[in-house]
C-alpha cells in the first residue's frame, strides 16, 4: 500500500493528459480524488502508528550499490504525508476555480503538480538515502516547472531558474553528505545509520557530512542566506505558492533536519548551526516582510521567517540529546514538540493566507498594498479567513498560532539552562531575538490584513469594484481558517494522534521500550514569563503598527546597497562569462588549433608511456636483410613524400603523393603481400584519377601565407609525432608477448574455410563481420558523395556563385580526347582488364585476388573508358544506376551472411564442399564466394558512382 | 630492413601531420593519404618482415608471413579509399560554394564567440 501512496501520483500524472477528450470537465476534478484518498488512507493508519507499528515496504533495486526502494511510515513521515496529501487536496480544489480552463495549459499544470506530490511523498517516506535524494531533486525540478508555468514572463523564468539552481546546489551537497555517511557505515538506510552511531561519531567525515546535509536542508527550506530564491518563486501561480512554497516543499528541509536529528543531535555544532541559522532567518524574514508592498512577497518573507522559527526549535530540541536522564531530556525536547506543532499550524495558516491573497489577486487584479484597502465590506468571507490566518500567525489567542508561539517562548527561555553549550550568555540572545522577531511578525500580520481590508477603498486605483469570490474558491481557505480555530481550542486532537508519534521518531532515545510521549497543550499556565512576552509583543506591536503608517515605509525607495540577490546575480554572471571566456580561449573554432591539441596530446601520452615503460630500445631481434633495390624504393618514396609540402602546383603535389603510393605498392610486393600490392596499386590509380577530376579546375595553389611562428609550431609538432611513431614502431618490433593469433589462421585456413589465400579467407570468413561493415562504410561514403554533389540546398547567392565558377570553368576546354589510337587501345584494354578482374574475383579464395581487388580492377576498366570517351558517353552507354548496384551488392552480402540462419548456424557462418559439375569437373564451391559476390558489385558501384557523380557534375555544368 | 622502415614510417607521419596542419584542403587530404601509408607500413613492420612465404597455402613452404596484418591493411586501404573520395568531394563542393579551398579559421572563431 505504501508503494501505491508514492507511485499513484506518478501514474495519475501519466493519465491526466489522456483526459483531453472531456473538454467540459476541468481536469482538476480528475485529479482531486487522489490526494483525498491518500489523505483518508493515511488517517486510517494513525492508530497503528500510535501503537508503534511501523508500516514498511521494501523492494531491492540495485542491491550491489546498497540501494533499495524501501518505504517506511512512522510518526514523522505520517505528519508530513498528511500535510502533503491534505493540503494537496485543498489546493487542487482551489485551483479548479482559480485557473481558467480555457486560458491555461491546465493538463500540464496538473501533471507537474502530481509529479511534485509523488516526489514529495517519496521524500518523506523513503528510508534509503539515495532514493530520498532522487525524490528530493525531483521536487526541485517540478518546482522549477511550476514556477515557470507562465513561462512567457521573464520574471517567472528567472525565479524558476534561481530556485532550481539554489535547491539543486543544496541537493548535491546533501548527496555528497549521504555518500560520506555511506563510506562510514556501509548502508544507505537512515534507520540502520542511526544504529551505527558509535562508528559514526569517531569518523573523520562525520562533521563534513553533517554540514553538507544541512546545506541541503537550508537551501530547500529557504534559510538565510539561501532564502533568496523564495521571493522570486512567488511568480508561480498562487495555488502553487500555497502548496509548494509555504506548506510542503519548503518543509522538506525541516523534515530532513528532524529525520537526521537522531544521527547528529549529539553534536554541539549541530545544535548551534541549526538553531542559529533558524534564528537569523526568523529575524531577517520578519524584518524584510514588514517592508514589502506585494502581498505575496510579504508572505514569502513571512514563510522564510516562520521556517526559521521551526528550524530554530528543532535545533533547540536537539539539546535534549546531551542529557542522559529523561527529566532534562523531556525538558529540552519540548522545543521539538513546539516545532512539530508549529509545522502543522504554519501549513494551515499560511495556506489560508496564500489562498486569500490569491482571491484578492483574482478579484482586484493587484497584490499591491499601496493600491488595496477597504475590501472588508465587499469581501466579508475572505476577510474573515484572512483575519483567522493573520491572527494565528501573529500569535494571538484563541488561534492555534498562539499556542505554538507560547511553546516557542518556553523553548527559548528554557534553553538558557542548557549548560552543555559552554556559553550561557549567548543563550540569552535567543529569547531576546525571538521576542523582537515576534513583534515584527505581529506588525506585518496586521499590515497584511488591515491595509488590505480596512481603511479607505479607492476605486480609481483598482479600476473595477471587486466583489466576493465564488463559493468554490472560498471553500479551501475557509476550511483551513476554521482549522486554525479548531486546533486553537482543541490542540490535543493533534497531540496524541500526530505529535506524539512524530516525537517518538525524533527523540527515540528518550523513551524506554513501549513508552509513549505524553504531550498535552493548554491555553493557560498561569502568569508565566511567556504570557508577559506575548502581552509585550502585542503592545509594542500595536505601537509599531501605528507608527508604520506615519513612517511611510512602503513609499520608500529601496535599491542601492548590497543585497544577496545582487550577489547571486553577480556570481551567476561571473560564472557564465568566466566559463565562456575559458572555453573560448581553447575552443577557438580553428581546426588547426584542435589538431594541435590532439597531436600534442598524442605526443605526450605515447611519449611518456614509452619512457615510463622503458620502451625506447632497438629490438634485439634479427632484422631482415636489406638489398640495394629496396633502399632505392624507400629513398624514392621518402623523397617524393618530402617534396609534397613544397610543391607549388596542385598537380605536382598530387602526383608526388601518387608516387609515394606506388612505392608503397612495391614494398608490399617485397614484403610478400600480393593482395595488398594489387589492391594498393588499383586504389592508387583510381585515387589519382579522382584527384585530378576534382581538383583540376581549382585556383592555383598560393604560397603559404602562414606566419613563421605557426609554421615552426607545425614543424615541431609534426616532427614530434613522427619521432614518437618511429619509437613506437621500434618498440613494437620483435616484442610479441602473446602467441600470435595468426598461427590459427594459417593452420585452419584450408581445413575450416576451404581457401588457400589466407588473407582472403580472413577477410571473407574469419573476420567477415569486419568486411561487411567495411563495405557498408563504402556504401555510406557513396551516398554521402552523391547527395553532396547533387543537392543544392540554397538556391540563392550560393548557386549564383556556382554559375560564376562554371562560367570560369567553361573557358578552359574540357579535355575530350580525340586520340584515335588511345580510343582504340582503350577498348581492347578495357575488355582485357574486365576479364582479368573476373579472374581475380573467382580466384580470390585460393590465390591472390578477391572481391575487392576484382571490383576495383573492373572499375579501373570503366574509368579508363571514361577518361578516353568522356563520362557522359559512358553513362549513356552503360545506363546503369551504380547506386543500385552498390545497394544490390550490400544486400547480397547481408543475405549471404544471414543465410546461415537457415541452417541454424550463427550469422556469417560459411561452408564449402566439392561438387562435380558437368563441364568444370570437380569444383570446390564455398559460400564465402557468395559473400565475395556481394562485395564485388558493392565496391564497383561505389567507385563508379564516385567517378560518375563528380565527373558528371563537372560536365553537366 | 625493419630499422630503415621505422625511420621511413616516422618521416611519413611527420610529413602527413605537417600537411594536415596546413590550411589548404588539398594539402590536408594529401596529408591523410601519406599518414595512411605510414600506418600501413607501421602495421606491416610491427609483424616482422620477410619471415616466410606469401600467405598462400600450397607454395611448398613451411612458414608464411603473418597474414593478419595484411588483412587489416587491406581493410584499411579500402576504407581510406572511401574516406579520401569523400574528402575530395567535400573539398570540391567547398570550392564550389565558397570559391576557395583554403579553410578560414577566423570564421569559426567568430561563431564560437557569439
Amino acid at each position: 500500500m505504501l508503494y501505491a501512496v508514492v507511485l499513484l501520483p506518478f501514474l495519475f500524472a501519466a493519465i491526466v493528459p489522456l483526459t483531453k477528450r472531456w473538454h467540459s470537465l476541468h481536469p482538476g476534478w480528475a485529479v482531486i480524488p487522489l490526494p483525498t484518498a491518500i489523505f483518508l488512507y493515511l488517517l486510517s493508519l494513525i492508530p497503528d502508528i500510535r501503537a508503534g507499528h511501523l508500516h514498511r515496504a521494501e523492494a531491492a533495486w540495485a542491491p550491489s550499490l546498497g540501494i533499495d526502494f524501501a518505504l517506511y511510515l512512522d510518526g514523522l513521515s505520517m505528519l508530513f504525508a498528511l500535510l502533503i496529501s491534505g493540503i494537496g487536496a485543498l489546493v487542487v480544489l482551489y485551483s479548479i476555480f482559480y485557473l481558467n480552463k480555457r486560458m491555461e495549459a491546465l493538463r500540464q499544470f496538473y501533471v507537474y503538480l502530481l509529479l511534485f506530490m509523488g516526489a514529495m511523498l517519496g521524500v518523506v517516506l523513503s528510508d534509503n538515502m539515495m532514493v530520498l535524494y532522487g525524490f528530493w531533486e525531483l521536487t526541485s525540478i517540478t518546482s522549477f516547472l511550476l514556477i515557470a508555468f507562465w513561462h512567457r514572463r521573464e520574471r517567472s523564468r528567472y525565479g524558476a531558474l534561481k530556485s532550481m539552481l539554489i535547491t539543486v546546489f543544496g541537493g548535491l551537497a546533501m548527496f555528497v553528505g549521504f555518500l560520506m555517511l555511506y563510506t562510514m557505515t556501509g548502508t544507505f538506510s537512515i534507520r540502520e545509520t542511526i544504529n551505527e552511531l558509535d562508528v559514526l561519531a569517531t569518523g573523520k567525515l562525520f562533521i563534513p557530512a553533517m554540514v553538507l546535509i544541512l546545506l541541503g536542508a537550508f537551501t530547500k527550506s529557504a534559510q538565510f542566506p539561501f532564502h533568496i530564491w523564495l521571493p522570486d518563486a512567488m511568480e508561480a501561480p498562487t495555488p502553487v505558492s500555497a502548496y509548494l512554497h509555504s506548506a510542503t516543499m519548503v518543509k522538506a528541509g525541516l523534515y530532513l533536519v528532524a529525520r537526521m536529528s537522531p544521527i547528529f543531535s549529539g553534536q554541539e555544532l549541530w545544535f548551534w548551526i541549526v538553531s542559529v541559522t533558524g534564528l537569523i532567518s526568523l529575524l531577517y524574514g520578519s524584518l524584510k516582510a514588514v517592508r514589502q508592498t506585494d502581498l505575496k512577497a510579504m508572505l514569502a518573507y513571512s514563510t522564510i521567517s516562520q521556517l526559521g522559527l521551526i528550524m530554530c526549535l528543532l535545533g533547540l530540541g536537539s539539546a535534549a540529546a546531551f542529557y542522559p536522564g529523561p527529566v532534562e531530556g523531556m525538558f529540552f525536547a519540548a522545543a521539538t514538540t513546539a516545532a512539530i506543532f508549529h509545522i502543522i499550524n504554519h501549513a494551515i495558516f499560511k495556506g489560508t493566507l496564500f489562498m486569500v491573497v490569491g482571491i484578492i489577486d483574482h478579484e482586484t487584479n493587484t497584490r499591491d498594498l499601496r493600491k488595496l484597502g477597504g475590501l472588508m465590506s465587499m469581501m466579508p468571507i475572505t476577510f474573515t479567513a484572512a483575519l483567522a490566518g493573520t491572527f494565528s500567525m501573529a500569535g494571538i489567542p484563541p488561534f492555534n498560532g498562539f499556542l505554538s508561539k507560547e511553546m516557542f517562548f518556553t523553548a527559548v527561555l528554557n534553553i538558557q539552562q542548557f549548560d552543555a553549550a559552554h556559553s550561557e550568555t549567548w543563550l540569552v540572545l535567543f529569547a531576546v531575538i525571538a521576542w523582537i522577531a515576534s513583534i515584527f511578525t505581529f506588525v506585518y500580520s496586521m499590515v497584511l490584513v488591515f491595509k488590505t481590508f480596512a481603511g479607505p477603498f479607492s476605486e480609481d486605483k483598482l479600476g473595477a469594484r471587486p466583489h466576493e469570490a465564488s463559493l468554490g474558491l472560498l471553500l479551501s481557505p475557509v476550511i483551513l481558517a476554521s482549522l486554525t480555530l479548531v486546533f486553537g481550542f482543541f490542540p490535543n486532537i493533534l497531540s496524541s494522534t500526530l505529535i506524539e508519534p512524530a516525537m517518538a521518531s525524533v527523540h527515540r532515545n528518550l523513551l524506554a521500550a513501549g513508552e509513549q510521549f505524553a504531550v498535552s497543550i493548554h491555553f493557560w499556565h498561569g502568569w508565566t514569563p511567556e504570557v508577559f512576552m506575548t502581552i509585550g509583543v502585542i503592545a509594542v506591536g500595536i505601537l509599531l503598527y501605528m507608527a508604520y503608517g506615519r513612517l511611510r515605509i512602503m513609499e520608500r525607495e529601496r535599491d542601492g546597497g548590497f543585497s544577496l540577490d545582487r550577489l547571486y546575480d553577480l556570481l551567476l554572471r561571473i560564472l557564465e562569462q568566466g566559463s565562456n571566456r575559458i572555453t573560448n580561449t581553447y575552443m577557438t573554432g580553428s581546426k588547426r588549433h584542435y589538431l594541435l591539441y590532439i597531436f600534442t596530446f598524442l605526443i605526450i601520452a605515447l611519449g611518456s608511456t614509452l619512457i615510463r615503460a622503458d620502451g625506447i630500445h632497438l629490438g634485439m631481434v634479427e632484422y631482415a636483410p636489406v638489398s640495394f633495390y629496396e633502399i632505392i624504393i624507400i629513398v624514392v618514396m621518402l623523397t617524393a613524400a618530402l617534396f609534397v609540402p613544397f610543391a607549388n602546383s596542385r598537380v605536382v603535389a598530387i602526383l608526388f603523393t601518387g608516387a609515394v603510393g606506388y612505392m608503397v605498392t612495391l614494398l608490399f610486393v617485397i614484403f610478400r603481400a600480393p593482395d595488398l600490392a594489387l589492391t594498393q596499386m588499383i586504389v592508387e590509380t583510381v585515387s589519382v584519377v579522382l584527384f585530378l577530376i576534382c581538383f583540376r579546375f581549382f585556383p592555383r595553389l598560393k604560397k603559404g601565407t602562414a606566419a613563421v611562428s605557426s609554421k615552426v609550431k607545425n614543424i615541431v609538432i609534426s616532427v614530434g609525432v613522427g619521432l614518437v611513431m618511429m619509437f613506437v614502431a621500434l618498440a613494437a618490433i620483435g616484442s610479441s608477448p602473446f602467441e600470435p593469433i595468426s598461427e590459427y589462421f594459417v593452420k585452419e585456413s584450408y581445413n575450416a574455410a576451404g581457401g588457400k589465400n589466407i588473407v582472403n579467407v580472413i577477410l571473407v570468413d574469419f573476420r567477415g563481420f569486419d568486411t561487411l561493415f567495411e563495405i557498408m562504410v563504402l556504401g555510406i561514403a557513396t551516398f554521402a558523395i552523391f547527395s553532396m554533389v547533387k543537392l543544392r540546398m540554397e538556391p540563392g547567392p550560393a548557386s549564383a556563385r556556382v554559375n560564376d565558377m562554371t562560367g570560369a570553368a567553361r573557358l578552359i576546354p574540357y579535355p575530350k580526347s580525340n586520340d584515335v589510337i588511345l580510343k582504340t587501345i582503350t577498348k581492347i584494354a578495357a575488355a582485357i582488364i574486365t576479364i582479368f578482374s573476373f579472374h581475380l574475383f573467382l580466384a580470390g579464395h585460393n590465390s591472390p585476388g578477391g572481391g575487392f581487388v576484382g571490383a576495383l580492377m573492373a572499375s579501373a576498366a570503366l574509368i579508363l573508358l571514361a577518361v578516353s570517351f568522356g563520362t557522359d558517353l559512358l553513362s549513356r552507354v552503360l545506363a546503369v544506376n551504380f547506386r543500385m548496384v552498390t545497394a544490390t551488392g550490400l544486400l547480397i552480402a547481408i543475405a549471404t551472411a544471414a543465410g546461415s540462419f537457415i541452417f541454424g548456424a550463427p550469422f556469417l557462418s560459411h561452408t564449402f564442399g566439392h561438387f562435380y559439375l558437368p563441364i568444370l569437373g570437380d569444383t570446390e564451391l564455398a559460400t564465402a564466394v557468395l559473400f565475395d559476390l556481394g562485395v564485388f558489385p558493392a565496391v564497383t558501384g561505389v567507385t563508379m558512382n564516385m567517378i560518375l557523380t563528380i565527373g558528371g557534375d563537372r560536365e553537366w555544368n | 630492413m625493419e630499422l630503415i622502415l621505422c625511420v621511413a614510417v616516422g618521416i611519413l607521419f611527420s610529413v602527413g601531420v605537417y600537411l594536415i596542419l596546413s590550411k589548404s584542403l588539398l594539402k590536408i587530404i594529401l596529408g591523410t593519404s601519406l599518414l595512411t601509408h605510414g600506418v600501413h607500413l607501421l602495421v606491416m613492420t610491427m609483424a616482422g618482415l620477410k619471415r616466410g612465404a606469401s600467405p598462400i597455402l600450397g607454395d611448398n613452404s613451411g612458414s608464411y608471413v603473418d597474414p593478419l596484418p595484411q588483412a587489416l591493411i587491406l581493410t584499411s586501404i579500402v576504407i581510406s579509399f572511401g574516406i579520401t573520395a569523400f574528402f575530395f568531394v567535400l573539398a570540391y563542393r567547398t570550392n564550389q560554394t565558397t570559391g576557395t579551398e583554403v579553410t578560414d579559421d577566423r570564421e569559426g572563431g567568430e561563431a564560437a564567440n557569439e
